[in-house]
């Protein structure tokens, strides 16, 4: 922009700001996300692409998105986080764990900007958190798993060992096995959320085991891809995944952010915004069990719907006492349900699991 | 058929030239490349190297070049040195990684207390680490004669899994709620890496960068050492004859460039990072290898291509927020002046001739 272009336009903007009252609606309100992979991953950034599409479908005009996609956690999200602020969004969606601490930094330096933050536990006047209760679906795939499994070994490809995910194998194998007792569980760690390469490996490394239904907290298709060759089944990761229906894929675990980012936007818009953590389920619309195909008997497929009804209404919590840790000791008393706090750290998996947590 | 001939003499002034000519076919491919794809081509350009100098938020991204450039020249100007001498150090990102380890282990071994003494430890810490891993490839070669190609590599992909085994493990954040990633050491004020003048950018890594560009200048071109590095690279052969062991120049270069990308990474996991997780490494060890090249394999071309290529990652990322360009943009350019680049050396080191067949 040449320099007397800019004066006129900071000339312009003061004008615009004498009169705001009645300019204010005319003026979109600018958001921006960043991805941590690229829109195309077909799993966890496409679905908040999909959440940021669905804001621009519902405000048309009176919004503007943005994005920047494939952005290393780091030093590197600290920059394009406030290139987003001095580009003028004044509301930030910051889609991954490791963007935490940027965010709260560059939330320091643009008080009048608001963060949204998902998955994380940091928070201040203009940052909130967001987060999904994936533990609530996988209850269900748990159940059709249990159910399902010829070999009575069910396979968990996990991406990282942190609460999120054991949360997720602790929540499968409880629904497991209280519909079959003989259930046992093996836990393969990928170290990745996307890597289509490794998560092939560690699915190969489950059917070598005499796995037959394979959950997977990663987000490729390749899981799915192994299963088939093998004959065994497995369930969609953070989108539908409906590619492998009706078999190998039986269901799908879904992620939905539209509802949220909806909510927030709207909030932004009339001047309601706050910041806070949310942390929202299967009731709420958030987390979304995909079409149980054919490939599941009915009275299971029946079963499954039930007990996400039951999780859905709120009635019954996934993480219900009786139970125990892994290492014997007592965590959940008769009906006791487990608090969000003890979710929210959780670091040992339930009684029954004989791996160990990588530490 | 088409035959590559030597050039009896290669000209000095197409030395200068070809990183020149590499970036500007870069910049007339890269057009091409966002016409086909839908984008206005000159718009793209202009966005990736006008705008982070002189666009509108440029006194953000200015500074910001410095802290990007920054471990990019500290690295290449380790590698140049063995890459002058024919020792090909690919495994820097590994270095870079065990260097920040190495640093931030010192960092949180002696966390919460406060001292002037830690940052200079840090900093002894992550050039020790860089040496050590380097180190590896260097004795492998000399006692066994195993390539330092591959084995610096491979180290890489073990270097990126001890990096994942410290932010689970050991260096875990014990008041992180079990989450992965080390304490965030900008928090930690006696080993923490910050702006020195603010506004600027500089922070003790810029400065590490500026005076590895003056000490590997004076030591190319002063010292006896450098001499010998050259000569080694030039003809093998003589500088045996001239004295030079070869299991020295091994370990002397490797040694080198692993403890200048140790720094690298320790200035960065103290300063813009902030801490150990199990992405530490986002590249810059092989981005270096391109900014080597670019820059001729001399200290002022290497802190040039350094400000170039960190100005293609900040325009790129400028581009994805202006004009929705794909993030594979940045990788596709910096791939293409490399490309670039080798092609114009090889025409300046050959020629072609039809060889006329019999």
């Amino acid at each position: 922009m040449k320099r007397r272009t800019l004066l006129a336009s900071a000339a312009a903007a003061s004008i615009l700001t004498l009169a705001a009252p009645a300019f204010a609606q005319d003026e979109p309100l600018k958001i921006g996300f960043i991805y941590v992979g690229p829109v195309g991953d077909g799993g966890w950034t496409y679905q908040h692409d999909l959440g940021r599409q669905a804001i621009e479908a519902e405000f048309g005009d009176r919004v503007e998105t943005t994005f920047i996609e494939s952005v290393p956690e780091g030093a590197d999200a600290e920059r394009a986080l406030t290139q987003l602020a001095l580009a003028g969004n004044k509301l930030i969606f910051a889609t991954s764990f490791g963007f935490m601490d940027p965010v709260m930094n560059v939330a320091a330096k643009f008080p009048d900007v608001k963060f949204e933050h998902a998955t994380g536990y940091k928070r201040a006047d203009n940052v909130a958190t967001y987060d999904a209760r994936f533990y609530e679906g996988r209850a269900v795939m748990g159940t059709i798993a249990g159910r399902m499994t010829e070999s009575n070994k069910i396979g968990y490809i996990g991406s990282f060992p942190i609460p999120e995910v054991i949360q997720g194998i602790n929540s499968s194998f409880i629904h497991a096995r209280k519909v079959n007792p003989e259930v046992e569980m093996k836990v393969v760690w990928a170290y990745s959320w996307f890597d289509p390469a490794k998560e092939a490996d560690a699915a190969a490394a489950l059917l070598a085991e005499g796995v037959d239904v394979i959950l997977q907290h990663t987000d490729s298709t390749a899981p799915l891809a192994k299963a088939q060759e093998a004959g065994a089944i497995g369930f969609g990761q953070a989108s539908d995944m409906a590619a492998f229906a009706p078999s190998p894929r039986v269901s799908s675990i879904i992620d939905d952010w539209s509802p949220y980012y909806i909510k927030r936007v709207g909030e932004v818009l009339d001047g309601t915004w706050q910041s806070n953590a949310t942390w929202a389920g299967i009731g709420d619309g958030e987390v979304v069990i995909g079409e149980i195909t054919d490939a599941v008997p009915a009275e299971v497929k029946e079963e499954a719907l039930a007990l996400k009804e039951q999780i859905a209404s709120g009635e019954y919590h996934p993480f219900t006492g009786p139970l125990n840790k892994a290492d014997g000791s007592a965590w959940l008393a008769e009906g006791e349900t487990a608090s969000d706090e003890d979710l929210s750290s959780m670091n040992f998996y339930v009684e029954g699991i004989t791996a160990a947590i990588p530490q | 058929m088409i035959q590559l001939v030597p050039r009896s003499e290669v000209s000095t002034l197409w030395q200068f030239l070809t990183p020149v000519l590499a970036v500007l076919a870069t910049m007339v491919a890269g057009g091409l490349l966002f016409w086909v794809m839908g984008y206005d081509p000159v718009a793209a350009i202009k966005t990736i190297f006008w705008d982070p100098l002189f666009g509108m938020a440029s006194s953000y991204s200015r500074p910001q070049l410095l802290v990007k450039a920054a471990p990019l020249i500290l690295i290449a100007s380790g590698l140049a040195i063995g890459f002058r001498a024919g020792i090909w150090n690919i495994g820097a990102e590994g270095q870079y990684i065990i260097g920040a380890i190495c640093g931030a282990a010192v960092a949180l071994a002696a966390y919460p207390s406060e001292g002037m003494w830690i940052f200079p430890a840090m900093v002894v810490a992550g050039a020790a680490g860089g040496w050590a891993w380097g180190m590896i490839p260097a004795t492998l070669r000399n006692w066994f004669g195993a390539s330092e190609i591959l084995v610096s590599l491979m180290l890489v992909y073990v270097a990126q899994r001890v990096a994942a085994w410290m932010a689970f493990g050991p260096m875990k954040n014990p008041e992180g709620f079990g989450f992965p990633g080390s304490r965030n050491l900008q928090q930690y004020p006696s080993a923490s890496n910050p702006e020195l003048i603010a506004g600027t950018g500089t922070h003790w890594g810029v400065v590490a960068a500026a005076v590895a560009v003056l000490a590997t200048w004076f030591l190319m071109s002063r010292h006896i050492r450098g001499f010998h590095i050259r000569t080694a690279g030039l003809a093998p052969r003589a500088a045996r004859f001239a004295g030079v062991k070869p299991e020295t120049l091994v370990a002397f270069c490797l040694g080198l460039s692993g403890a200048l990308a140790g720094m690298a990474g320790l200035f960065e996991v103290a300063g813009p990072a902030g801490q150990i997780t199990d992405k530490i490494g986002v590249g810059y060890g092989f981005t270096a290898i391109i900014v080597a090249f670019l820059g001729r394999l001399h200290p002022v071309g290497i802190l040039l291509a350094g400000l170039l290529l960190a100005l293609t990652y900040i325009g790129g990322e400028l581009a994805q927020l202006m004009l929705n360009l794909p993030a594979a943009t940045v990788q596709v350019f910096q791939g293409m002046m490399l490309f670039f680049l080798l092609g114009f050396d090889l025409l300046t080191r050959f020629k072609i001739q039809r060889r006329v067949v019999a």
